[in-house]
């Protein structure tokens, strides 16, 4: 749950490609050749990896036990602890920390007894469910369209009709209050690394950073800064939430056109003209979109801030999970899903009325309004209504939905189990043996430095020299966490995950992007499965496939899978009719033209789902851990729950973001290759 | 035309907004009646009461009664907060947790915030016996009477193999939090199994819940009191006996472990607070059984914690009052 990538970088963005490929787009041939001798190095590398494998198999492999620690993880202890004894004396404390964390607190509270939590001297919040119902409807018409407006009230109403109307809106208020502080600064930051290349190159490893980043691993950290509670929940969410926002507003300055730039030049505009007047205006619709990506992001967040007593359905979701109660879970979560599409929509609607709403005619607008006006006061009646009457106040009803949802829930995953869980098993074994344990021995079982030779090596070839320094300093750094053999099994794991979430979003994307039909029923349950909390369905998959690896890797590929098939999807259908039409009269069938015709032609898009799958899977890395996948993942679930280990957690957490890294600057730097 | 629609449109809101106000008249106002919560007057002698709850049910369980009793017979406002253990004992010193009910050893933290931050005291014992072990699902231990004794594990190895265990049994491990020196005991017991970490509570009752139904062979970590029991009485297997001092290295425990008594953790400056909610602290202690009893309504019979404390309380009245004399 932890990255929610934005629209990945544009393979074909400006400034890179001229600087990894120098070599000119050779003439068809020579292109071929060198992309035959790539893969046979490739081949020869895995070829002298297997035989060194045979002979030195089992030496140096650098394994630490669960409980054992190194110096760096016990420096990282020490210094833990002691920020935690001197929290009250020292000035940065005083003054710096204490402060920020008096105003978000302040916000959070604010925004909370708006909607959510009984205010000083009511037992009910300031705006009842009717007053919240009726101002999502009137600002998701006013920012949007009248459809969505409908759908942003049955589905707030929803929320009261499942039995979690306070819950929900403690989710809102937080995610509210975490997506203004994150677009406070996120917006800035995005205008500056969008007009600046060099401020954009210094703020990318922050960025990635802060989404690859187990968020467990900073939870604690953050309640020793920022205590219990509102305040560190929101700064948790807004260290995630940020980054998409900033790197789309980026994307949006650097691609208003230079020619509409230059335009305003030679009129005359200063800087300051130029980035209010044209570049702001121009990129408003991309900028919303990235307040969109914040929002999902914000939303992934509900259950883990929900470790550090954040209030909402994340709250429920835990709760639920402590008596196994599968059904109780998939309510809540059934609601952070609502929220999710709701939210999703209407921010999406937006960003098409910034296109559209300036191109209406004066008819349209004149009407507009007194329409808009006319819904303003009905809202405010309704508003002061909720304020004043305990039935508008309060969700009338028991929420017998949420129970008969329960209730389905369960009886699903009951009969799921029973019946599947033979199947799955044999599945799983199969899987096990044949692919991912052989396939860990390899990697576990060299010693270090073949396996780091061996990803350097990889690296270089696959994706330029610069991705193979890349590669360099991240096997350099994951040696110095101490954690060389745990990062190879999740490396194992990410990548059977990886190999399998490519084997069904080809399947599945393809499907979509040939079949219009097909992609308009399965969309709404891609969206559902990257929204829903994976805590949600641990317990089912843990039915199904016990405390192993598989599980993990299963959970992963839920999470995964959508993003794969939609990027695949999409890049089917960007291949031009015309083409597909040629090899049909060419007397091609329907499996030729699917790979020879448009398999081949989105070859860029499904380098893209590669990187987008394999970060996507690394950040499930420590839900893994939580259900027997061991390795990184349980090292960082450690050391948040055990003083002793912190260290550890931390340099875990390290771990798998150097894996990230690693992985996306190579499958980045090939995925430029292959449509240079 | 423009001016017709405009008049039109604002009827149609006036009639909405009338409609809404007249539909209004005749319900309740917010604030008329304290709808549920205790009128403010009485809070004033106890103040607010923050009770840390760690994520188990037991524990859970512990907190629910605690805060039912402080609500509801000393008039305390009562705030849960939802914490693992490490985070709780943290929030001892900035002031935001008062007390933890229900704490398994955890000697590390004990030295940090009771010895050298001094932002927390013990508070004496909630009368729950903790035991740690090995546990083995109810069909096992009644098929292989004989599993149940240490010595006899290794023959049943191959049983106990998985696709993580590399050729060994597996002995599953719980919750990173947990307590735990099976690796060293596998290892100074030299039995042919492997320690595989099922890293959370859930992995680990799914497994037992899934062995007993499906009559699976599996072993792993456990611990009562849990409300699970209650569901499935798992066997607890016999381990070389426990004498103090057996599990003083860690490197080179070979015996059971000890019987935890579980206690009770809270801040300084609660301890000095004379708050009513303190005593109640002080004074709580129960059984297993009624513990389980609280788990069990909550876990299995899915009622809420303060139904589930409410019940607990009326059934147990001489208990409850004994604390808060």
């Amino acid at each position: 749950m932890t990255v929610a990538v934005e629209k990945p970088e544009q393979p074909q963005k400006p400034e890179q490609p001229r600087k990894t490929d120098s070599a000119p787009p050779a003439v068809a041939p020579a292109a071929r050749v060198r992309r035959i001798g790539r893969g046979t190095v490739v081949a020869a590398i895995l070829i002298a990896w297997l035989v060194l494998f045979a002979v030195l198999r089992g030496k140096q492999t650098l394994t630490l036990a669960a409980a054992d620690l190194t110096d760096l993880h016990r420096w990282i202890n020490d210094l833990n602890d002691s920020i935690g004894a001197n929290r009250n004396s020292n000035p940065l404390f005083l003054y710096f920390f204490n402060e920020i964390r008096l105003v978000i607190d302040t916000l959070v509270t604010f925004v909370q007894e708006l909607i959510s939590q009984p205010s000083a001297d009511r037992p009910l919040p300031q705006i009842g469910w009717l007053g919240v119902v009726g101002i999502a409807g009137y600002v998701s018409w006013a920012v949007g369209n009248w459809r969505v407006a409908l759908l942003a009230v049955a589905g707030f109403t929803f929320f009261g009709l499942q039995g979690l109307w306070q819950e929900s809106m403690d989710t809102l208020a937080l995610t509210v209050s975490a997506v203004f502080v994150a677009l406070l600064f996120a917006i800035p930051l995005g205008v500056w690394a969008g007009l600046s290349t060099r401020f954009n190159r210094v703020v990318t490893p922050f960025l990635d950073f802060m989404q690859t980043m187990p968020t467990f691993v900073y939870l604690a950290p953050l309640t020793l800064f920022f205590l219990i509670g509102g305040a560190s929940a929101t700064i948790a969410t807004v260290i995630y939430a940020a980054p998409p926002a900033i790197r789309i507003t980026a994307h949006a300055i650097r691609s208003v056109p230079e020619t509409t730039v230059e335009a305003a030049d030679s009129l005359g505009a200063t800087r300051w003209q130029a980035l209010l007047k044209v570049l702001l205006p121009m990129s408003k619709r991309t900028v919303v979109m990235g307040v969109n990506q914040s929002i999902m992001a914000a939303l992934a967040m509900v259950t883990i801030a929900a470790l550090i007593d954040a209030p909402g359905l994340g709250h429920t979701v835990l709760q639920a999970l402590q008596s196994l109660d599968v059904g109780t879970a998939f309510n809540a979560g059934l609601a952070i899903v609502v929220m999710a599409i709701v939210l999703d929509r209407v921010t999406t609607a937006a960003a098409a009325r910034q296109e559209t709403g300036r191109l209406s005619n004066g008819r349209f607008a004149g009407l507009r309004r007194p329409l808009l006006a006319a819904g303003g006061v009905v809202t405010a009646v309704l508003v002061y209504m909720s304020h004043t009457y305990v039935w508008a106040a309060e969700f009338p009803g028991e929420g017998g939905v949420g129970s008969s949802v329960a209730k389905a829930a369960d009886t699903t995953t009951t009969w799921v189990q029973d019946s599947l869980s033979g199947l799955t098993n044999a599945f799983r074994d199969a899987l096990t043996n044949g692919l991912l344990n052989p396939f860990q021995s390899l990697l576990t079982d060299s010693p270090w430095w073949l396996v780091a030779a061996v990803l350097i090596g990889i690296g270089t070839v696959v994706g330029g020299w610069r991705a193979g320094v890349t590669a360099a300093v991240c096997v350099g750094l994951l040696l110095g966490t101490g954690l060389w053999s745990d990062s190879m099994t999740t490396l194992a794991s990410t990548l059977v995950a990886t190999v399998l979430v490519m084997l069904l979003g080809m399947a599945v994307g393809v499907w979509m992007g040939r079949s219009a039909l097909a992609d308009r029923v399965l969309r709404p349950t891609l969206d559902a499965a990257q929204v829903m909390p994976p805590f949600v369905y641990l317990v089912p998959f843990l039915a199904l496939f016990g405390a192993t690896r598989f599980t993990a890797i299963v959970a992963a590929i839920v999470y995964a899978a959508p993003v794969a098939i939609k990027i695949i999807a999409d890049g089917v259908r960007a291949v031009p009719a015309a083409t597909v039409e040629a090899a049909t009269s060419a007397g091609c069938n329907t499996w030729q033209i699917i790979t020879k015709v448009q398999l081949p032609m989105s070859r860029s898009a499904l380098t893209l789902a590669t990187n987008q799958g394999l970060i996507y899977v690394l950040s499930m890395v420590v839900v893994g851990g939580l259900v027997g996948a061991g390795a990184l993942g349980y090292d960082v679930v450690a050391g948040f729950s055990q003083g002793q280990l912190y260290g550890k957690g931390l340099a875990a957490g390290l771990a798998i973001v150097l894996l990230g890294v690693m992985f996306d600057r190579i499958t980045q730097a090939a995925a430029r290759r292959v449509s240079a | 035309m423009a001016t017709r629609i405009r008049q039109w449109r604002a009827g149609v809101a006036g009639l909405a907004v009338l409609g809404l106000a007249l539909t209004a008249c005749g319900g309740a106002k917010v604030g008329d009646e304290s709808s549920g919560s205790d009128s403010s007057g009485d809070s004033g002698k106890c103040g607010t009461f923050n009770l840390a709850v760690n994520p188990w049910v037991g524990y859970e369980a512990n907190a629910a009664v605690v805060a039912y009793v402080a609500e509801n017979d000393l008039g305390c406002k009562v705030t849960k907060k939802d914490l693992k253990e490490e985070i709780a004992w943290q929030g001892f010193g900035t002031g935001e947790v008062d007390a933890v009910i229900e704490n398994w050893g955890h000697d590390d933290l004990k030295k940090k915030y009771i010895t050298d931050q001094k932002t927390a005291v013990e508070a004496g014992a909630t009368g729950n016996e903790g035991l740690i072990g090995w546990y083995v699902p109810p069909w096992l231990a009644k098929e292989h009477p004989d599993i149940t004794d240490w010595n006899n594990l290794d023959k049943y190895a191959d049983e106990f193999k998985t696709s993580e265990s590399g050729g060994k049994g597996q002995l599953l491990d719980g919750d990173p939090s947990f307590v735990t020196n099976d690796e060293a005991l596998v290892k100074n017991l030299k039995l042919d199994f492997k320690v595989v970490y099922a890293g959370s509570e859930t992995a680990l009752i799914q497994a037992f819940r899934d062995a007993e139904k499906n009559k699976k062979w599996v072993i792993g970590y456990f611990y009562e009191p849990q409300w699970f029991m209650a569901e499935v009485p798992l066997v607890k297997v016999k381990l070389p006996e426990y004498k103090a001092g057996c599990d003083a290295d860690a490197e080179k425990v070979a015996c059971d472990y000890p019987v935890y008594k579980l206690d009770k953790i809270v801040s300084t400056k609660f301890a000095e607070s004379g708050s009513p909610a303190y005593d109640l602290v002080k004074n709580f202690t129960w059984t297993n059984d009624d513990q389980n009893t609280v788990a069990k309504y909550i876990a299995v019979d899915k009622m809420t914690p303060e139904a589930a404390a409410k019940k607990w309380v009326e059934a147990n009245r001489a208990k409850v009052d004994a604390w808060i004399k």
